[in-house]
Formats: C-alpha cells, structure tokens, sequence
C-alpha cells in the first residue's frame, strides 16, 4: 500500500528500535529516540515491535493513504490525532496532524509497517550516515512510502491505561548513575533546573544551566559512550546523548540516564526543563526489567483484542 | 585492568591511560578474548585506545539478587586471566589509502606548510612516508582515528570548523591525523583526499578499516584520482 507525504513537517524520519552490533564501526545504535513509543504504536495495530514506523518531530506532517488502514500514535501529542490506540484510516484518506500539545517526537505505526530495506541490521534512518530509512534521509513533500500490507481485526472498544505510560512531563525529573569523572563536578548537575536547548536533534539533548566546569581540564583519551551518557564540553554545558550520538566520546561524564527514563527525555523540546538525580546501576537494572513487565502484560493484553484478519 | 559501568547497559575494561601501541595491543587482544567467547546478552564490544567497552542487554539477565552488570564484570575478569594463543599483531592488515594531496581537495595545504615551515610537496612526502595504527572507529561511521603523524606535520585544527567536509578528505587536527569517511562537519585542517570510500553500508563489513589495521597513503596525482571515479 502507498501512503504520500502530503506535507512532510519537520522532521519526520522512519525509525524502528535501532540496529545493533556495529558500535565498533562507528555506527549507532540510532532507532526511535522515544523506543517505548514506538514499541507500544507497533503493538497497537498488531505488528512485532520492531516494525518501521514514522518519528516525527515538533510538527506533524499530512500524510494520504491510498488503502483503508489501521495506524497508531504513541509519544507527543498532536490537534487531531488520537494517540495510544489504534486509528481506522479509510482508503484515500489524510491523517493531518495538528498543532503539537504536549512531548516532542511522536511514533506512527501502520499495520505492517513501512516497507523500507534492512540496512546493516536495521530499519531506521541514520542522517549522519545517510543510510537506512527511506533514502537515508528525512522525508519531503511529494515523497511515497510503501508499506507491507496487513489486515487487522480489532475487537470492542477500548483504550490505553495510561497508568502503565512513562511519567511524561515538561518537567521531568531524571534518574542517573554517575559517571567516570562525577566526582569533578561536585553537586553542580543535582543543584537545579537545566533547560533544553533549541540546538537539541537526535545526536544529542543540550542542556543549559549551572556550569559544570571542572577544577582540572586535562585531556581525555577517548572511549566509547552510549545513548544516555551526559558529557561536559569545555563551555560547561552538559549534553546528553541521544540515539544517534557518535560512538566515542572525549569529554569527561558526569553522570549517565537510566535507559528507562530516555523516553522522558526524548519527549522534551526547546524550553522544557529537567532536574537531575541520583540513582545506582542495579536499581536502573531492576527499573528496566519492572519497565519490561509492564509492557509484557500491556502485549498480552493488546494481542488479545488486536488480531491478524 | 579496571572495570566500571557505563550506564545501566555497559562495562568499560580500562587497560592503560595513554595513546602507545603496547596498549593498543593488550585492548585489541581482550577484544578478539571477549568476542571469542560470545557470551549471550553481550550485544557490542567497543575498543578505543586503552578502553574495551561492553554492551549488554540488562534484560538478558535474570533481576533479582546477582545483578548484571556483576555478571558480566565475572564474565570480563575471566576474559582477562584468559591465555590467548594468537596475538593481534600477527594478523594486522596494511591498507593503503591512495591520496590527491593538494589541489581543490585539499584546501588547507598551504595553511599546513606554512605552520610547518616545508614546501606543500614535502607535507605530502612526510604525511605518506610512514604507517599509522588506527586506534579507534567512530566519530562518524567508519572514521579512523590514526596514530603515528609525524611531529613536523602536527598543525592545530582551524579556527571554525566548516559545516561540511567532503567524504574521503585528509586531514590534521592537532597530533593526530585521520580520513572523514562520510561528509560531516569538520575542523581539521584538509591536505588532501582519498577516492576510496572508508565507509560502505550496504556491505557486510561497512567499515573499510578496524582497529589494530595499519594505514600507508600512497600520494597520486589528479589524473589518477579523477580516474578511480
């Protein structure tokens, strides 16, 4: 089935959970930067969670679609689209998304997902490298994507307990484990509020706020960072890696997000603000594995209502 | 060898403090041992000058009592005190990298022979005249970072950096020398640029250097550059 970017917002890249193993090549890990989103998007309209889906960012695009189909969106809300269940789409349909309510990056999930090739284990679209996706690049006007067709049959009415979605907020506060060099900055990241800078994009969340500086500056060797970690260039404010962020890294580590508690950050935009604190690395190990749980039974209970036809 | 979580989904193995070859060789032999092994719930191993990093999926591991990052520190200390029968240096590759120094493709040269007081012809002899171990891939897919510039050549990295540097330019930034295997921003200062591609996604190995490889530049003219299009 076709669906034409009518309009293509943004930012809209197709993504799915990343591809992995290729850390050593200088490759990312790259995938939704909200994964929980797109887990739950892929879920809701029957597909395995790893289905290409659409990450579209602070403004929506207009998308027609030729068929009747099922589609979600999970993540930031958008006027006019229904999020965190599925959505009946009729044939030569638009889906136009609205003004943006609330988060960020919002998943779309189509019954089958997105018909794009498997580059180097993965789906998604990785700009940098100008690979994967659709293209390699982020979608425009006029562009048509192709989905794997699959039909759906949903049982009865209902929707998401939203008990079960991450503590979303414009505000959040964010668990971490400290890092290599935490003990340079004292307490400077716990002491207030940092704001999200406009310069943000999938590399990386920049904060502004307290300066982290540290006492000596001495030149690091560098070694491998991962989606997550909160690095301290020389002008003292920290950026936190996000799903495509380079592979190595050279500035000191202050501290590094519970994986969990990504999603939170992938759902603020310019303005919003985060607090930081503490946490330690068994305890983002047993909020990862009550995190994954939760979404097993969310599965269970959505494969019972949403059924291949 | 020092151990300590990146985050919640990661170990580093610290194996030295420095950028020298010895090191080099004890982090790319742990990371043949660690690969070798291939534990289930290790999904990359990352080495980088005197670090092996391990990525693990938390989830693979049961929760409760003996935690996963515990695991895989067991998992790291037995890899360590693990005798290997092959050392990396046996099996490293030379590649040659074939490099138009100079010219439209290499807009910095004067700026670099001026700093290092020699003609632009004798930066282009010096920079070929030696191997380089990479020592890292990262920055962007398939980057090498390379070891081995020579101290003549050592030239600090531009003021601005340019918002876009071509695929397969060389340059100099500081002590250190590499190739930009895609085009990205970049500050070092470009002498030249390789027509061979150091990235490559649609094959299985994208990333045409490893760690631990050697690289020997070949300087070649124009000519010979536009031919290999």
């Amino acid at each position: 089935m076709e669906v034409a970017v009518i309009r293509s917002g943004m930012m809209t890249t197709v993504q799915d959970l990343g591809r992995k193993g290729h850390l050593s090549q200088g490759v990312p890990w790259g995938g939704a930067a909200d994964s929980f989103a797109m887990r739950v998007a892929n879920m809701l309209v029957g597909n395995p969670e790893d289905a290409a889906g659409l990450e579209v960012t602070l403004t929506g695009p207009e998308l027609e679609f030729a068929e009747a189909a099922w589609i979600a969106v999970c993540g930031a809300r958008f006027e006019g689209i229904p999020s965190w269940r599925p959505i009946r789409v009729e044939a030569g349909a638009r889906v136009s998304f609205g003004k943006r309510e609330q988060g960020c990056r919002a998943c779309l999930a189509v019954a089958g997902g997105f018909d794009v090739p498997v580059v180097l284990g993965g789906k998604g679209t990785f700009l940098a490298g100008s690979f994967g996706g659709f293209e390699g690049r982020q979608l425009r006007d006029g562009d048509i994507l192709r989905t794997i067709g699959a039909s759906r049959e949903l049982s009865g009415h209902w929707s998401l307990d939203e008990r079960v979605l991450p503590r979303y907020s414009r505000e959040p506060v964010i668990r971490v484990m400290p890092g290599t060099h935490a003990a340079d900055f004292g307490e400077s990241l716990y002491s207030g509020r940092f704001a999200v800078t406009a310069r943000s994009n999938r590399m990386g969340t920049r904060l502004d706020g307290a300066k982290l500086i540290r006492p000596e500056a001495a030149d690091l060797v560098s070694s491998a960072v991962a989606p997550g970690t909160i690095q301290v260039p020389p002008d003292g404010n920290p950026i936190v890696l996000m799903a495509d962020a380079q592979t190595l890294g050279g500035y000191p580590r202050v501290a590094h997000v519970a994986s969990v508690d990504m999603p939170l950050l992938a759902q603020l935009a310019p303005g919003d603000g985060v607090r930081f604190e503490r946490t330690s690395v068994r305890e983002a190990h047993a909020m990862a594995h009550a995190s994954e749980h939760a979404l097993a039974l969310l599965h269970q209970g959505i494969a019972e209502k949403v059924r291949p036809a | 060898m020092k151990l300590e979580p990146l985050g919640d989904s990661a170990a580093v193995a610290t194996l030295g403090s420095g950028i020298d070859e010895g090191t080099m060789a004890a982090v790319l032999e742990f990371t043949q041992t660690v690969l070798g092994a291939a534990k289930p719930g290790i999904i990359d191993v990352v080495p980088a000058y005197a670090t092996v990093t391990v990525f693990y999926d938390p989830l693979h591991f049961p929760s409760g009592s003996a935690d996963s990052f515990d695991a895989v520190s067991r998992f790291l200390q037995s890899c360590s005190s693990r005798p290997t029968n092959a050392p990396f240096h046996s099996d490293s590759r030379i590649t040659e990298l074939p490099v138009y120094y100079g010219g439209d493709h290499g807009p910095d040269m004067a700026v670099v022979a001026e700093h290092c007081g020699m003609s632009a012809e004798d930066v282009a002899a010096l920079h070929a005249s030696g191997d380089y171990l990479v020592y890292a891939i990262g920055f962007t897919p398939g980057f090498p970072y390379l070891g081995g510039l020579p101290k003549a050549l050592q030239t600090p990295r531009r003021d601005t950096p340019r918002a876009r540097v071509p695929a397969g330019s060389v340059g100099i930034g500081g002590v250190q020398t590499g190739v930009y295997s895609v085009e990205s921003p970049g500050g070092w200062q470009i002498i030249g640029r390789t027509p061979v591609r150091l990235f490559r996604p649609l094959e299985r190995q994208a990333a045409l250097l490893r760690p631990g490889d050697k690289v020997r530049f070949r300087p070649i003219s124009k000519a010979e550059f536009e031919s290999w299009k």
